[in-house]
């Protein structure tokens, strides 16, 4: 971890970045923010971890707990509410086995997220699967995609 | 074969969920297995465009011969070698596949300026975008203008911000032009977070060069050196065209040191947001940048004099930029007489919903709400009764149909209850439940307040409390008006934009359909059949045909029955998803 830690930090000094282009590497490194990465960014910058924490808590793009091997993600935009976005979130909950207040299986294969808006109302509603946008998903569309994944897992 | 020939296939970000990338490769594979003779193939090109507003055709494919323009909808791959061989090498279209009469008139009803090369130019190629007159307006800016005339001739088109607000672009360069600093900065906000809302991300998408020319305009109008251009997080695709557009001004020395050989200074850089929607509120934007929490601070002074790391910041919405470049090649006063008395030029809106036509639409500010929805829009899918249109985002209103004559403008809107805010339009018909659609956008802003003033923080969670149990059926006398008061309340405290109009979706549905609200809460009912609680889905026995489908598909195993006999539902188990109401062929699942 400390090698690829030091090449974010790399590439903080010489991009003039700040705690927020910190976070989005190790984000992008890692999938999530762990807590050691901070702290030892904390130690390096002389920055207090809470002064991360509080980035890392304000924006929805970075996670503090690791995520699923397959992430579905419901665009929850208004196009694609009145299209019935909440249906397919709701199915997928139940589908996928996740309790409230979570996103992410017990078994670490799955995480089903919201999105604000992704831009692709003109094809309500979206669900982006492992970064590839779907257009006007069904549940039926849906529920294929995810036995394909359970399938390949 | 002497024929030109140029294949443009759609790749914005809903052309790419349709398979756009691959309906592109698969037309250069067919022209490179072709053994027609070798000039055919330098004669036949594929271009990669961007969107053209109409996602709902998608993949939509021009493929023009000798200058003549032949459109095919929903494209897939294995429609190309039909297309490729009837049409391209023999020359006979394939009628059955091209667009119909409707995706002309969406088209012809609108006025295209800042739309004008999405659909038509290569983004990701800058020659494309000098070819139609690119980067013209910049030379002329800064090879031959003075700030002065700069600011002038934009203060002149009438032109104002197009990110909602509405403040007259010259004037904010005025400002940013008289203010005394060594450091100054341009930001273009295209951190569009508006739901519903897509404009600034097929304008970066589809013509990124032209939002980094008016920024190039702008820093020569305002003296500034450094800009930035802050794009959020849900838009890969625009980052990685607008990069791409940026490195190769560099090269060719529109951005950089003595741009354009002039002794003028201006570079570019991205910033990529990471997911918050108030972010695209001006001062929260700017402590964004700066790598802090993206909190709005009192408007003590504008960003004009203390913006960016406290330097004078002139901010504008993509939009806003993309316009400038034809207002200064093509004149003031031709972008003035577009618009209104009061709104120069034309406003891009996405119209999305219950509509038939859903996409992009261009139009001059003063056109109808009707024209909108009906001329270009097509009308109500499945020709079902119109009911609302939402405006504005969830900062917005929703406006009834006694209204849809109104001309669009920013104080019109006003007027009846909603915003023009950055131009998201979704219509809404009879079977959309307004307390539903006004808890969804305050779910929104709820979860999107930053949480800094109380009135916000607060005052939209005990609302969307209050709508919560409407919802249910749970709703008490007095809920009506505690809303309006929460409501008037967290308008009149809060520190930012966000909360100030957060209560607006609530207001304006309390005041044209009030009696929604009442049938929640006297009589446990929700009209449009939406609202989970308030619904529930039984078996018409007689239309049940006992085939079995629904049960198949329902993920609660509440459905009963042998096959050819009617089926029943098992209330207690029902999960009301709404799944077997799809599934059955015969209509016979009732919601009410």
């Amino acid at each position: 971890m400390e090698e690829t830690l030091q090449k974010i930090l790399e590439e903080y000094r010489k991009n003039e970045g700040n705690i927020v282009t910190i976070l989005q590497d190790i984000e992008k490194t890692f999938g999530y923010i762990p807590e050691e990465a901070v702290t030892w960014f904390s130690k390096k910058l002389d920055i207090p971890a809470s002064r991360f924490f509080g980035v890392a808590t304000f924006y929805s793009q970075f996670h503090l707990k690791p995520r699923g091997r397959n992430i579905i993600t419901v665009c929850r935009g208004t196009a694609c509410h009145v299209k019935g976005s909440e249906r397919l979130i709701n199915r997928l909950f139940i589908e996928l086995d996740i309790t409230d207040n979570e996103d992410t299986t017990s078994d670490q294969k799955f995480t089903v997220e919201k999105v604000n808006c992704i831009g692709a109302c003109g094809i309500a509603p979206v669900a982006v699967v492992n970064h590839e946008v779907h257009g006007k998903m069904s549940l039926d569309k849906m529920m294929k995609e995810v036995r394909k994944l359970k399938k390949s897992e | 074969m002497d024929k030109e020939i140029v294949i443009k296939v759609c790749t914005g970000t809903g052309g790419v969920a349709s398979g756009g990338e691959k309906v592109l490769s698969a037309f250069q594979d067919a022209i490179a297995a072709t053994g027609i003779e070798a000039t055919f193939y330098e004669k036949c090109t594929t271009k990669k465009v961007g969107c053209r507003g109409f996602c709902s055709k998608d993949v939509l494919v021009d493929i023009l011969i000798n200058g003549e323009k032949t459109t095919y909808k929903h494209v897939k791959v294995d429609m190309v070698p039909r297309i490729f061989d009837e049409h391209i090498v023999k020359g006979n279209p394939v009628a059955e596949w091209t667009v119909e009469d409707d995706y002309y008139t969406f088209h012809e009803k609108q006025q295209k300026v800042v739309l004008s090369h999405c659909g038509e130019i290569d983004p990701e190629d800058i020659d494309a975008y000098i070819a139609v007159g690119g980067y013209e307006a910049a030379r002329k800016a800064i090879l031959s203008m003075s700030p002065e005339e700069i600011v002038d001739a934009v203060k002149k088109s009438n032109l104002r911000g197009r990110g909602g607000a509405g403040f007259p672009t010259g004037l904010k360069w005025e400002l940013g032009l008289r203010i005394r600093s060594d450091i100054k900065f341009v930001i273009c906000n295209g951190d569009e977070g508006d739901p519903g809302a897509f404009m600034d991300r097929s304008v970066m998408e589809g013509d990124p060069h032209s939002v980094i020319e008016g920024m190039i305009i702008c820093a020569k109008a305002t003296g500034s050196r450094r800009g930035y251009i802050y794009v959020r997080a849900e838009y890969p695709l625009a980052v990685k065209r607008l990069q791409l557009a940026i490195d190769m001004c560099h090269k060719q020395k529109f951005l950089g040191k003595k741009i354009f050989g002039s002794d003028f200074d201006f570079d570019l850089s991205i910033f990529q947001g990471a997911g918050a929607f108030v972010c695209g509120e001006a001062t929260a934007l700017m402590r964004s940048i700066e790598g802090k929490r993206g909190m709005p601070s009192p408007k003590m002074w504008r960003s004009a004099e203390k913006g960016l790391w406290d330097k004078p910041t002139v901010l504008n919405n993509v939009e806003t930029f993309a316009n400038i470049p034809r207002i200064i090649l093509k004149g003031a006063s031709w972008y003035r007489n577009l618009g209104t008395e009061r709104s120069g030029g034309t406003k891009v809106f996405s119209i999305t919903g219950k509509v038939k036509n859903t996409g992009l639409v261009e139009v001059p500010l003063g056109v109808s709400l009707r024209h909108i929805i009906y001329d270009i829009g097509g009308g109500i899918e499945g020709d079902k009764t119109f009911k609302a249109i939402q405006t504005g985002g969830p900062s917005g209103g929703c406006i009834p149909a006694e209204h849809l004559d109104i001309e669009v403008d920013y104080e019109s809107l006003a007027q009846v209850g909603s915003i023009m805010g950055s131009g998201g339009m979704v219509v809404l018909d009879e079977t959309s439940c307004m307390v539903n659609t006004a808890k969804f956008f305050l779910e929104f802003t709820q979860e999107e307040s930053c949480g800094k003033c109380t009135p916000c923080r607060i005052g939209t969670k005990r609302m969307l409390e209050i709508l919560g149990r409407i919802t249910r059926g749970k709703g008490r006398d007095g809920d009506i008006e505690l809303l309006e008061e929460l409501g008037r309340y967290i308008r009149a405290a809060s520190l930012c934009g966000l909360g100030m109009t957060a209560p607006n979706p609530v207001l304006s549905t309390l005041r044209y359909f009030r009696h929604e609200y009442e049938a929640h809460i006297k009589e446990k009912r929700c009209p449009a059949a939406v609202c989970r609680d308030l619904i529930t889905y039984t078996i018409h026995e007689e239309i049940c045909k006992g085939c079995g489908a629904c049960k198949k598909v329902c993920p609660a195993d509440a459905i009963r029955g042998t096959r050819k006999t009617p089926h029943k539902i098992d209330q207690s188990l029902c999960v009301k998803c709404g799944t077997c109401f799809d599934a059955c062929k015969f209509k016979s699942i009732m919601k009410a």
